[in-house]
């Protein structure tokens, strides 16, 4: 993927969700990603799907970080990419809400085993998947939660992740 | 439905003559076979067979630049089209339109690592401003018309159709260009009046006021020229340009400071450091304008017309921006500032200019031409002097380095559309097959490319296409046997090693020019310079004239990398006062 993944913004940084709403047309996830990539943006997240079928319209949510220059140059630069519809600045356009699914795998037995599924519990994370060594949790949630429940299962026996990034929808009933 | 159907080849064409293209310039190749095929059997368009790919896409740009209209290119696939990636980056970074069609290979090969299989649009993404590749005929016609209306409109750039070879032998229906509303890509033309308003109130308030304009001027076409000439009139301002706007106001007027940046006037440089209000018109803060970017113009209150809003806030934070295209916002700049009645304070501007007045005594330009060799700026100011006041037109292009900012800095433009150079990308090799360009525009006027011997040498091969059309191009060489501005940063920023910068082995440029079937001429003292220019100028043909001029002359004034406006060296004395910075010595 393009951009540096990085961890957490600095100091002078905010953490920004924007929404990009653009024509489901080849190479457009290029376009954005090259942007981020050659231009040297953070990527922290981005995640894409088509959600109008009809309108042949997807939707892709990028988590990134910059200074609030770097933020507005972000979305100047989306702007002026031609199949873009519509970019929104989540984070400073009003109140949104924001989720996150992660697949986490862990390996163990005995006393790891049932502390696992206990602090799954906790996490109202699901078993999807159980052998007697093993479990595939489904844990659904703001980004920070995803980080904490994966921090705990890390000494219970963590051998794999999967997430999908951050995906935000602002709050009321308007559209984007 | 229409009623004749024609083939992918035919509907390019077709579209072409829409949009009403006469002439492209190209190269053929395997994968455009059928096209070239096509443009044989018609007349409404003209093909100039280029002898690079490269050279095509810097005569289309030539040609657009000079006319403000779009270039359009035809180049095969693979090699074809990777030549013409550093042309189709200059045009984006220039704002230059456009339309570039490559060949592909036929769609089912796409993706099998067919013979000159590349993938074009995966290339030549982040250097167009859109490309599309086209897998149906269908959506031929809607691309090419689509292409052409991207390319122009907002802030111009280049625009590629990949087009498989398949695709370019398919039957299909033609549609003609409509009044289209393009779903997503609008840009917005009107600035928004209350920002207009509160911009007028700043110049109306202002002290010691500077409009700063640039390429934006001369894109939006003859008209926002003219208003921005009627403006600083009507203010009584200072206006200085970049390199990119040269000729969008004209040189001779007295409110004119000159260029700024780098190597621009030392009263446009300090006045732009010292104002209060300044007004940026289609502009954009680049790192050779503004020098170090903490110490530019920290008094000011700044306003910026720009039709990209990505280029606002990108590199200065401004306190008024208006996004919009330069002619429509100026129109109605103008408009509010008449009818507020209120005028600037006229003694603080009288004072201003006296400032101004006390920088220009400074004659940063000059220079001393005493003794038989050749000052390269001397021999600019001859060549402006002259080609000024003849009834044929005069148009300037450039190659990169030394010889381009003397031709700035000497040659005196007057008019927009009239000079051609690689600002933002720099690429040598550019000038010549610019002036391709130009003269195949406009085929009456004197065309004259100023190059240094390192430059030409980039694309010499586009003789062979000036002498094929009979072109009657002028090259004017500034020859010091350097590449000169490498040369020169060698001697200011690595002393004075001159590593690799210097050419042995040059051609007899003479000798060239008659091998490709022009004429050439040569100066090697100062007494020889005016006869070999009025030659020159007199020719018929086309002429390489290889100046042989100082060899260790640089250029000044100069703002060193990672210093201030009001840093600025003078001449070659001025050097050893302060040495260029680390942070100074990273920056190119």
């Amino acid at each position: 993927m393009g951009g540096t993944v990085a961890v957490s913004a600095k100091p002078d940084e905010i953490e920004t969700i924007i929404a990009v709403l653009v024509d489901n047309e080849p190479g457009v996830l290029a376009r954005v990603v090259g942007l981020f990539s050659g231009r040297g943006y953070n990527i922290e997240s981005l995640t894409v799907a088509e959600v109008s079928d009809a309108k042949h319209q997807s939707r892709i949510t990028i988590a990134t970080s910059g200074t609030p220059m770097i933020i507005d140059q972000i979305k100047a630069q989306l702007g002026r990419l031609v199949p873009i519809h519509k970019v929104s600045d989540l984070t400073k356009d009003g109140p949104h809400v924001e989720r996150e699914l992660a697949l986490v795998k862990v390996a163990n037995k005995d006393d790891k085993r049932v502390e696992s599924l206990r602090i799954a519990d906790i996490f109202r994370a699901r078993a999807l998947d159980t052998t007697t060594e093993s479990f595939v949790f489904e844990v659904v949630g703001a980004t920070k939660k995803i980080d904490a429940f994966i921090d705990l299962m890390r000494p219970l026996g963590l051998v794999d992740v999967s997430r999908t990034g951050v995906v935000a929808i602002a709050r009321g009933k308007e559209a984007m | 439905m229409a009623e004749k159907q024609y083939n992918g080849s035919e509907i390019v064409i077709k579209a072409l003559a829409d949009q009403g293209v006469d002439v492209i310039f190209g190269y053929p190749g395997g994968a455009v076979l059928p096209i070239y095929d096509a443009l044989h059997q018609q007349n409404s368009v003209r093909h100039i067979l280029v002898r690079q790919e490269g050279g095509a896409v810097h005569a289309a740009e030539g040609y657009a630049r000079s006319t403000g209209k779009v270039g359009v290119v035809l180049v095969t696939s693979g090699p074809g089209a990777t030549n013409a990636v550093t042309g189709l980056t200059d045009a984006l970074m220039d704002s230059i339109p456009l339309v570039c069609i490559t060949g592909q290979v036929p769609t089912h090969l796409i993706g099998n690592d067919a013979f000159q299989e590349c993938d074009t649009t995966g290339i030549t993404r982040p250097c167009t401003k859109h490309n599309y590749l086209v897998k149906d005929v269908a959506d031929l016609p809607r691309v090419m018309h689509e292409a052409f209306h991207v390319a122009r409109s907002g802030r111009p750039g280049p625009v590629l159709i990949d087009l498989p070879k398949d695709v370019a032998m398919a039957m299909g229906d033609y549609t003609p260009p409509a009044k289209i509303k393009h779903r997503t890509y609008q840009p917005k033309v009107k600035g928004d009046l209350s920002a207009i308003k509160d911009a007028v109130e700043l110049l109306q308030g202002a002290k010691k006021p500077i409009i700063y304009a640039g390429g934006g001027v001369i894109n939006s076409g003859d008209k926002a020229s003219k208003l921005l000439g009627d403006l600083v009139h009507m203010t009584g301002f200072p206006c200085t340009l970049t390199l990119m706007g040269l000729g969008a106001f004209p040189a001779d007027d007295k409110q004119f400071v000159g260029m700024l940046g780098m190597h621009g006037t030392y009263e446009a440089n300090w006045a732009m450091h010292d104002c209060d209000v300044m007004l940026c018109v289609g502009a954009r803060f680049d790192d050779r304008i503004t020098g170090r970017l903490d110490a530019f113009s920290p008094n000011s209150k700044k306003i910026h017309i720009d039709i990209d809003a990505s280029s606002i806030n990108k590199n200065v934070p401004v306190d008024v921006p208006i996004i919009g295209d330069v002619a429509h916002v100026l129109e109605d700049m103008i408009k509010i500032y008449k009818s507020k009645q209120v005028k600037p304070d006229a003694k603080a501007l009288a004072n201003w200019w006296k400032q101004i007045d006390q920088w220009r005594s400074k004659k940063s330009l000059s220079f001393v031409q005493a003794g038989d060799t050749i000052k390269p700026q001397h021999a600019i100011e001859r060549l402006y002097q002259l080609t000024k006041g003849r009834k044929q037109e005069t148009y300037i292009t450039t190659e990169v380095g030394q010889h381009q900012m003397w031709a700035a800095q000497h040659f005196h433009f007057q008019k927009p559309n009239r000079w051609m150079t690689s600002g933002g990308l720099g690429t040598m090799g550019y000038g010549l097959p610019a002036a391709v360009g130009v003269q195949i525009a406009h085929p009456d006027a004197l065309v004259i490319d100023i190059a240094g011997e390192a430059s030409i040498l980039m694309n010499i091969q586009e003789m062979s296409t000036i002498c094929q059309y009979r072109l009657p191009v002028k090259v004017f060489i500034l020859n010091n046997q350097y590449m000169g501005m490498v040369r020169q940063w060698q001697e200011l920023l690595h002393g004075g090693r001159y590593s690799e910068s210097y050419m042995d082995s040059l051609p007899d440029f003479v000798k060239l020019a008659e091998a490709f079937g022009g004429v050439g001429m040569r100066a090697t003292k100062t007494s020889e310079l005016d006869d070999v220019i009025k030659e020159m100028i007199a020719c018929p043909k086309s002429v390489i004239a290889d100046i042989c001029v100082d060899q260790k002359e640089n250029v000044f004034p100069m703002i060193p990398s990672g210093a201030a406006h009001n840093e600025m060296l003078l001449g070659p004395e001025d050097k050893a006062a302060k040495p260029v910075s680390e942070e100074g010595m990273v920056l190119v």
